[in-house]
């Protein structure tokens, strides 16, 4: 009795993935000898000499010379003897000789894939099985390929099955029969694709974080896997020229939404705001560059570990610094009186999925840049959850928003009503900037402000600002 | 031509590319050292050279076949290899590089091993400890610092000079060409010489170093290399198993009786590929192989015994051991089952690690996660166990070394796949 073996193309160099069939020395029907040379294949590196791992009868040709195969695909079929190496090696754990576990619909795209990868056919050879249309699999189980790249995937191991996403695309390098050799009566399943997306785990787990459907993310790896920079990438799709998609045109003429809830309480407050003070606005232009450094190496710090750090946080410092020395800002005007406030409720826009709104942070002057850091994360948290109560959002003296995560340079916001003073952080990214009469390419921002004239006159707010940007310029100052 | 490929430089040799056999006067202290030999010695080094050529065959065949992530061929060093690896005494310590296949098979360790660690299921997998055979260092040079700070411990240990063979202890590491650009090889060599440890330092310069030919390493030849630092240094014809033996042994004498480090160049040729990811038609011409191949260390030892009179019965004999071996390993390499993935975490420290302990259960959740797919490695869990305990190689289960010299870099290798 005979067996069917099939050789899945190995990864001869250290991560290749895919190689070209150069030359066939052998064809159907031939017979072959263990480590007798069967074709030479030509990868990334360089030109190498296939040895065939079986001894017996050439059934198939599984590619053209010409072709490129994915590395782990069955590039050739052999009838074997029965307890040839690999079939039935002594002791050897049972799991050599696995298959892989099908369902109907991925047995019919096995042999679908199989027949797509079989352009040799074998001739009418007396004992040679059928290999074109394999059918079922036998409970045997494949081996994790958990870690580390090219031994168990090349030598046949099984891709594993995480869960299965529905949507999700298919994987680009197909799963393997996991072979070396299997019993012809088990009708051997080969080049099975799955709807599985390839990522590594911190990829997968970043994707959660950043809410991230990674079924939908265009995978750029080398090998079709999505890469941390592609889930970063989609997440940041809001700003500009990323994933322009253009809806279609609604049927109807118009689309009328009732003013009710958030939005009927925001154009009640930007209305209140905009006709009772008077507002003038303000920018800047600063270099971010050593801000971006510092929040590198507090993402980098033990202390901030697991503490979400952005350039907001500086930011948010940097307001707090500048209203201590230009504490006008922060202040509230009545017919009657300027109150002003010699503690800080900072308040932050905040987009929610039910409107803006804008929690502050109670006494954040008070906050260390740990504290500040957890309660901005912890107050984005609740407004995204919809969880934000009526008192988190009254009592603000001043506020921040943060436009540049749009993608927008600046804005002329509004002032949250009550308060005196708002300012927009823009988007900060690489742009020419002049230093010592030499044009650099630096990190870039844009801050606006808008203040209530009735409170802050032009020097004031031009000195905060000022003295925002400073700080952005060199956080250093923040030591002072 | 570069000084160091001139044949003007005096070079231990006592067989000819031919197979004639000379002891020039110039060598006769070490052509002493080949009295100790019996014909029982000299059909050992061939037959132990023929093996591990037939072995180093196999694996490249096997890593072709996917069944190794990667191999490193020794072709053409075996001379260098086994006449070296018998020239080291019963006591004596080596750290290797990670191309040793042919010292190692003189000490024993099980050649399973090496290939494990190359397909990934171990990281070295034999005891240090049981073998006085090092675990093989991927990083380059790193291995002559473990040497000369294994010989200096030596040295403090009053082990050295005594005079008493079971307690007079010797060091031996072998380096490539490649590394003695390294930094860390002329630090060990420094800490050697000033220290006066018990210690030989053996090049093999085959000539490559990957890509980069020895004059892109060197100006002087590579004998001169401690030169400076007050390591005297001999060139041998590393393709001649006798010389290798011969020098080897004196030298390592020298070291254990207390005279002080010396270093051993041997001149040989890496007739394979850098390792199997390296394609060396790129870089080197086939007439340079070929001028290197008629040097073949085996066989040149091959004319030698049969002018001597050893007939083709025992060339046959090592045919057919060799085709053995390789058949053995073959199946064996077939049947190499995965760790489990608790092996990753259980030995990188030797106590408890909170973070560690935290990563494996995040994995172990991650893979029950897998709900439709039972872990294998479970089932093969005992398997496994089993096999290591079963094995007499001086192979060991984890754990019971922790307390010992090395202690856990020794649980890390067992811990990878044993």
């Amino acid at each position: 009795m005979s067996q069917l073996a099939y050789f899945n193309l190995p990864d001869v160099g250290e991560g290749l993935t895919e190689a070209e069939i150069v030359t066939w020395m052998v064809k159907p029907g031939d017979t072959v000898g263990v480590n007798q040379i069967i074709c030479e294949i030509e990868t990334a590196k360089s030109l190498v000499e296939l040895p065939c791992p079986f001894a017996g009868t050439i059934t198939q040709l599984m590619a053209n010379e010409g072709d490129t195969v994915e590395v782990g695909k069955p590039i050739i079929a052999v009838t074997v003897a029965d307890g040839a190496v690999g079939a039935s090696t002594p002791g050897a754990p049972a799991q050599q000789m696995h298959t892989m576990i099908a369902t109907n619909a991925e047995t019919a795209a096995a042999a679908q894939a199989a027949q797509a990868a079989a352009p040799v056919s074998a001739p009418a050879s007396t004992d040679a099985p059928a290999v074109a249309t394999p059918v079922a699999a036998t409970e045997e189980k494949a081996p994790a390929n958990l870690v580390g790249y090219g031994v168990s995937h090349a030598m046949g191991g099984t891709r594993r099955r995480g869960r299965t996403v529905p949507g999700g695309i298919p994987a680009p390098a197909a799963a393997t029969a996991a072979l070396p050799i299997a019993s012809a009566q088990q009708n051997i399943v080969v080049g099975l694709g799955e709807e599985n997306v390839i990522a590594k785990p911190p990829t997968r787990a970043l994707a959660k974080e950043l809410n991230v459907d990674i079924t939908k993310v265009t995978p750029t790896g080398l090998a079709g896997e999505v890469t941390r920079e592609d889930v970063v990438n989609a997440a940041q799709q809001a700003s500009v020229f990323r994933n322009l998609t253009t809806p279609d045109a609604p049927s109807e003429r118009e689309t009328r939404i009732p003013v009710k809830g958030v939005r009927k309480a925001i154009a009640n407050a930007m209305v209140t705001s905009a006709f009772q003070a008077p507002h003038v606005s303000i920018f800047v232009d600063v270099d971010a560059t050593r801000t971006m450094e510092y929040v590198k190496r507090l993402k980098a710090s033990t202390d901030f570990a697991g503490v979400k750090v952005t350039p907001l946080l500086i930011m948010a410092k940097a307001m707090m610094w500048a209203v201590r020395r230009n504490p006008m800002v922060n202040a509230t005007f009545t017919d009657e009186e300027i109150i002003v406030h010699n503690f800080v409720n900072f308040g932050i826009a905040a987009a929610t999925p039910r409107g803006l709104i804008v929690p502050n942070i109670k006494d954040a002057d008070q906050m260390s840049m740990l504290e500040l850091a957890k309660a901005i994360e912890q107050l984005a948290t609740t407004a995204r959850e919809g969880k934000t109560q009526p008192a988190e959002m009254q009592n603000g003296t001043i506020t921040i928003t943060n436009i540049g995560v749009f993608g927008v340079d600046t804005g002329t916001p509004i002032l949250n009503p009550g308060e005196c003073a708002i300012v927009a952080l823009g988007s900060i990214r690489p742009k020419p900037w002049v230093v010592n009469n030499e044009i650099q390419v630096r990190q870039v921002t844009t801050i606006g402000a808008t203040f209530d004239h009735r409170v802050v006159d032009g020097d004031v707010a031009s000195r905060f600002v000022q003295d925002v940007a400073s700080v952005i310029e060199e956080p250093a100052l923040l030591l002072d | 031509m570069s000084e160091q490929d001139s044949g003007n430089i005096p070079m231990v040799q006592f067989l000819s590319p031919e197979g004639e056999f000379a002891v020039p006067s110039q060598w006769g202290e070490y052509g002493e050292y080949l009295k100790r030999l019996t014909e029982a010695d000299y059909l050992k080094f061939y037959r132990d050279m023929a093996r591990i050529r037939r072995f180093d065959n196999e694996a490249t065949a096997l890593q072709r076949q996917g069944q190794l992530g990667l191999w490193i061929p020794a072709i053409g060093q075996e001379g260098a290899q086994v006449g070296s690896g018998y020239g080291v005494g019963h006591n004596d310590h080596i750290f290797p590089s990670y191309r040793e296949h042919g010292v190692a098979i003189t000490h024993g360790i099980d050649l399973m091993s090496i290939l494990k660690m190359l397909r990934g299921v171990n990281h070295g997998g034999w005891n240090p400890d049981a073998t006085r055979f090092h675990l093989y260092a991927i990083v380059l040079g790193s291995q002559a610092l473990h040497a000369t700070g294994y010989a200096m411990g030596v040295k403090f240990d009053g082990n050295m000079g005594t005079g008493d063979p079971e307690v007079d202890q010797a060091v031996i590491t072998y380096i490539g060409d490649g590394a003695t650009a390294e930094g860390d090889v002329s630090e060990a060599l420094l800490f050697a010489a000033v220290n006066n440890t018990p210690q030989v330092f053996f090049i093999q310069n085959n000539q490559w170093a990957i890509s980069s030919p020895t004059s892109s390493q060197t100006t002087v030849p590579l004998y001169r290399r401690g030169d400076g630092f007050g390591v005297p240094g001999i060139r041998i014809d590393g393709n001649d198993v006798l010389a290798s033996y011969a020098v080897t042994a004196k030298l390592m004498d020298d070291a254990r009786a207390g005279r002080g480090p010396s270093l051993i160049e041997a001149l040989t040729y890496r007739i394979g590929a850098h390792t199997t990811s390296d394609d060396p038609t790129k870089y080197r011409s086939n007439e340079e192989t070929e001028r290197w191949k008629a040097r073949d260390p085996i066989m040149r030892l091959e004319k030698f015994l049969r002018n001597q009179g050893v007939g083709q019965a025992f060339f046959d004999d090592c045919a057919a051991d060799g085709d053995k071996l390789a058949e053995e390993i073959r199946a064996k390499t077939f049947a190499l089952a995965n760790p489990p993935f608790e092996n990753m975490f259980k030995y990188v420290y030797s106590e408890p690690h909170p973070l560690i302990e935290e990563q494996l259960a995040w994995l172990t959740e991650y893979e029950a996660s897998f709900e439709d797919e039972a872990h294998p490695s479970t089932q093969l869990h005992n398997v496994i166990n089993e096999e290591a305990l079963a094995d007499k190689s001086g192979e060991v289960a984890p754990v019971e070394n922790s307390g010992s010299y090395y202690g856990g870099i020794a649980g890390a290798s067992n811990g990878g796949g044993e």
